[in-house]
């Protein structure tokens, strides 16, 4: 079996090298798969290499210039991924957008990195970039549309417009004439030339241009594959959009590193079925996936038969009690093993092979918070997923769990050769080989981002645990505030604990200067209104159920359970909640109280709420008041009612301080 | 317009000059020529006297109101239904008596209004008996599933694979039809018929009782399927948005017999038709 020594770094030094050394080393074993009409095609890392190279010598023949910006605007298939490394071969770089991006918002990176190839997945993907070309002020840098699909494309004025498969036929027929001039431009890539450039999703203002040599890419590869030990033997499924900077260390940078395979589902739509058939041994998957999984397997749970369902409750039970010491390499008594392995047989092993999970060595998930109990189901079952915790700017990597050392409520450790360090307000800094070049034609971002010393900011709060040396990170840096007494106040932290239950939706937690912290809670419809349902529990309104007394009760429980937990924690004590009450209205993004992606706005709630703040700090048991509503034809209306405050009991050092105040 | 000269006997049609559409598609000659058709049910004569010709790679629309005998007219062109009076060309040659899967052979496939699929059968296995058709082995060679009819059924499932892919139903490919909400089971009635190949496909009331989203996917894919197997179309709806937004020409209905025939704009200045459709008392 071919293997991959220790490589002589020298002439490593870009993508298309080390693909040429993967077709030299690893040439007969399968690079990327992709499923269509209904059967996994592949590509061997030789037949890769051959594809990828017509497909830069075709772009040549088109004119692509060094220096040059290619769009790749599609879903995750093998000819975008060997679109990139074309690119690259021929000292042009490769810009992957997000194929769900109206063409408002791709005409501003368009025109940003002056692309002069697009390359499109389909028709549609087409018609968007055409879209923008014929805008008013849109800049017409586009000089060649490539596109792979040919559905629907026939009828297309083709003057500036080229199937993939056209182009790579034409790339061949020049190999004679053009072939020398190819190799020149790929000899002249090295560690400082650009890689790639990904756009950050930006929550504020336009979006920036992170532009990442091959050093960033290749050393991060480079030291996270070693840190989990993937090698040519792993399967990743290809899943995540293209633009995101994860798909790229995963599916370009540490496949072009190890020389595993990169597997594309065949649609959108057949993910799930193509993950069991594939049966991934690295995958990372958001906290949403996950929690999307783990409510399919409950529900059909449910509705399977007593004999089931019983045998699912008990090894689950013993599952959660064993599997993860297990996973971790804890002593574990023979009886606790002897029932486990009975589980694996019986539930576990089933379970994890519908999932297609049944092969998987190291998982990961990252992006927000995920909900423990999620986290230990797929740990309990013998899953080994981690978390990591990371940036665009970082090449993703900033800290991940080493293995054995697992736990939802922290991040990890450094990455190999990442540095980080807290500064005095408790944001997170951090320094890497893979910290990005720059913010493409943006010095003043790129200087207010990274320091002269090559230190990055990354705008969240965190801390590292002094017992285990792993970072937890608490909220985003400017959310962050003191109490009155001084000690730290992290709203997004209790809050994320209390959306953890399904009952609640929105959680707004206050106390920035306060004695102590208050919440205003937003019920979950489906999940109260389904309990409701089941227990005879009539309604009119969302208002009236929000209201109902034993909906407050089932809330005051979650509230004191969450502050059990956060009183756990020494440094954020202080943040447990004395107060709360149960909003009479969803928090809306129609009516400003949420951005558009659902993040709570605290300055225009603390404004809007001023009363219901006020009723919370002045001790009072009820509190009337009225809203403006927008409904959703834009009209506007006043919801009135009166809201109960409920007083919730804390625990530990901060109920000894309030005993002692009063 | 309906006397085409063509050669019976060397089943050449004469090429009858075609049209160009607003979108720029070459539409060829006549394909499928009805002459003079009249239908009856006992006393009811549901189509009164009708000609109208079809030609090749066009969408073909009947509209009218509710029994204004659409439905049987696409019986007719599918041959389960015989006319009393009048002739059927296809392809140049005059079409005598023929049983549904005679004209089935022929190259013309359809979907049904009421949908006919088989319930407990996946979408995968629904398509397939779309190929019925094009299955040459024999009986003992299907049995062993050996030689040509192991080779067959790879070639066929490859095709029905491509229909998968165009018609984006990859995800429901082993998803048994009964489980499937209605929008998706009209497209995979329509996945079925293409699996035939046909030369016309006919569509009956493809878009009844869809929503919004559900009715702009299905004019898509009706609108690819012409645009990209240059399958000619004939279809009957109620939605007129639709109908003129998709049809080259349309025929128009009412009572058995023809009130209009022309492209989407002559048809909606009609008076005969804007009567029709308002509701004028008959004589």
């Amino acid at each position: 079996m071919a293997h991959l020594a220790a490589p002589a770094h020298a002439d490593l030094q870009s993508i298309p090298a080390l693909l040429a050394r993967n077709a030299d080393r690893l040439g007969n074993r399968p690079a990327y798969r992709e499923k269509e009409f209904g059967i996994w095609q592949s590509w061997t890392w030789h037949e890769a290499a051959e594809e990828i190279r017509a497909l830069a010598l075709g772009m040549l023949v088109l004119g692509l210039k060094p220096g040059d910006h290619v769009a790749i605007i599609g879903r995750n298939r093998p000819a975008h991924y060997w679109s990139m490394v074309a690119a690259q071969m021929c000292g042009a770089i490769p810009v992957p957008l997000y194929q769900d991006a109206v063409a408002e918002e791709m005409a501003y990176v368009l025109g940003h990195c002056g692309a002069r190839f697009v390359v499109c997945g389909d028709q549609e993907q087409v018609d968007k970039v055409l879209e923008v070309q014929s805008m008013p002020d849109a800049p017409r840098n586009v000089e060649q549309v490539l596109y792979t699909d040919k559905r629907g494309m026939r009828k297309y004025d083709h003057s500036h417009m080229n199937a993939l498969s056209d182009v790579q036929a034409e790339g061949r027929a020049a190999e004679t004439r053009l072939g020398e001039e190819l190799d020149r431009l790929i000899a002249g890539l090295d560690y400082d030339s650009t890689c790639v450039m990904l756009y950050t999703s930006g929550t504020t203002g336009k979006p920036k241009g992170v532009v990442l040599s091959n050093r960033n890419i290749i050393e991060t590869a480079k030291n996270t594959s070693e840190f989990d030990g993937l090698n040519h033997r792993d399967e990743v499924l290809a899943y995540l959009p293209m633009a995101w900077v994860g798909d790229f260390i995963f599916s370009m940078g540490q496949a072009m590193w190890t020389g595993f395979t990169v597997n594309c589902p065949e649609s959108a739509a057949t993910m799930m079925t193509d993950l069991r058939e594939i049966g991934p041994t690295y995958f990372f998957a958001p906290p949403r996936v996950f929690e999307g999984q783990l409510t399919n397997v409950m529900i059909r749970m449910e509705d399977s038969g007593r004999v089931k369902k019983w045998l699912f409750d008990r090894y689950m039970k013993v599952a959660n009690r064993v599997g993860p010491k297990l996973l971790d390499g804890k002593s574990v008594g023979f009886g606790d093993r002897l029932a486990y392995g009975l589980g694996k047989v019986f539930v576990y092993g089933p379970l994890k092979n519908t999932l297609g999970y049944s092969r998987i060595r190291v998982g990961y998930t990252a992006g927000e918070a995920i909900g423990p109990e999620i986290f230990d189901f797929y740990r309990s079952l013998g899953i080994n997923l981690k978390q990591l915790y990371g940036q665009t700017e970082a090449s993703v990597f900033i800290t991940q769990q080493p293995d054995g050392e697992v736990r939802s409520d922290t991040v990890g450790v450094p990455s190999p050769g990442v540095e980080v360090k807290i500064a005095e307000n408790g944001e997170v800094f951090y320094r890497s080989p893979g910290t990005f070049v720059e913010y493409f034609q943006n010095a003043e971002s790129t200087a207010s981002t990274k320091d002269a010393e090559g230190w990055v900011a990354t705008g969240d709060a965190g801390f590292f645990e002094e017992s285990s040396g792993h970072l937890r990170i608490i909220d985003r840096a400017k959310d962050v505030g003191k109490m009155a007494d001084g000690s730290m106040f992290a709203p997004k932290y209790v809050e994320n604990k209390l959306k953890f239950y399904p009952n609640i939706l929105e959680a707004v937690v206050i106390g920035n200067g306060r004695d102590y912290c208050t919440a205003m809670i937003n019920i979950d419809l489906n999940a109260v209104g389904n309990w409701a349902e089941r227990n005879n529990i009539a309604y009119a309104s969302y208002q009236e159920l929000a209201g109902h007394p034993q909906v407050y009760a089932t809330i005051k429980e979650h509230v004191e359970a969450v502050n059990a937990s956060v009183a756990e924690d020494e440094m954020l004590a202080g943040c447990q909640i004395h107060r709360f009450l149960v909003l009479h209205k969803e928090l809306d993004p129609d009516d400003g109280e949420m951005t558009r992606t659902r993040k709570v706005r605290r300055a225009v709630i603390s404004d809007k709420f001023g009363d219901l703040v006020d009723a919370l700090y002045d001790g009072s048991n009820s509190v009337y008041t009225e809203t403006e509503v927008t409904y959703e034809d834009g009209r506007k209306g006043k919801i009135k009612a009166t809201l109960r405050i409920e007083d919730v009991q804390v625990f530990g050092q901060a109920q000894a301080q309030k005993v002692a105040a009063e | 317009m309906t006397d085409i000269e063509s050669n019976p006997l060397t089943g050449q049609p004469a090429p009858a000059e075609g049209y160009v559409t607003a979108d720029g598609r070459q539409i060829g000659g006549v394909l499928m020529d009805l002459r003079n058709i009249t239908l009856r049910f006992g006393g009811v004569e549901a189509i009164k006297n009708i000609s109208f010709d079809v030609r090749e790679g066009e969408i073909r629309a009947i509209i009218g109101p509710n029994g204004a005998g659409k439905s049987s007219m696409l019986n007719v062109i599918s041959g389960f239904y015989v006319p009393q009076e009048g002739e059927v060309w296809f392809k140049g040659y005059k079409r005598g008596p023929m049983r549904p899967y005679e004209v089935a052979r022929l190259g013309i496939a359809r979907t049904f209004q009421n949908i006919a699929l088989f319930d407990g059968m996946t979408v995968l296995d629904n398509i397939m008996t779309g190929r019925l058709n094009k299955t040459k082995s024999g009986f003992l060679s299907q049995a062993l599933w050996w030689g040509a009819a192991e080779r067959e059924e790879i070639a066929n499932r490859e095709q029905v694979e491509r229909i998968i892919d165009f018609l984006e139903i990859q995800n429901i490919r082993k998803t048994p039809v009964g489980r499937l909400p209605y929008g998706l089971k009209k497209r995979v009635e329509l996945a079925r018929a293409l699996a035939a190949e046909p030369q016309i496909l006919l569509l009956d009331e493809p878009m009844a009782g869809m929503n919004v989203e559900e009715k702009e996917d299905m004019s898509r894919f009706v609108l690819d399927v012409n645009d990209e197997f240059g399958t000619t179309i004939v279809l009957i709806e109620h939605d007129m948005g639709v109908v003129m937004d998709l049809s080259d020409r349309v025929v128009v209905m009412d009572y058995g017999r023809k009130i209009g025939d022309g492209s989407p704009d002559e048809v909606r200045n009609n008076q005969e038709v804007i009567d029709a459709y308002l509701g004028v008392a008959h004589d």
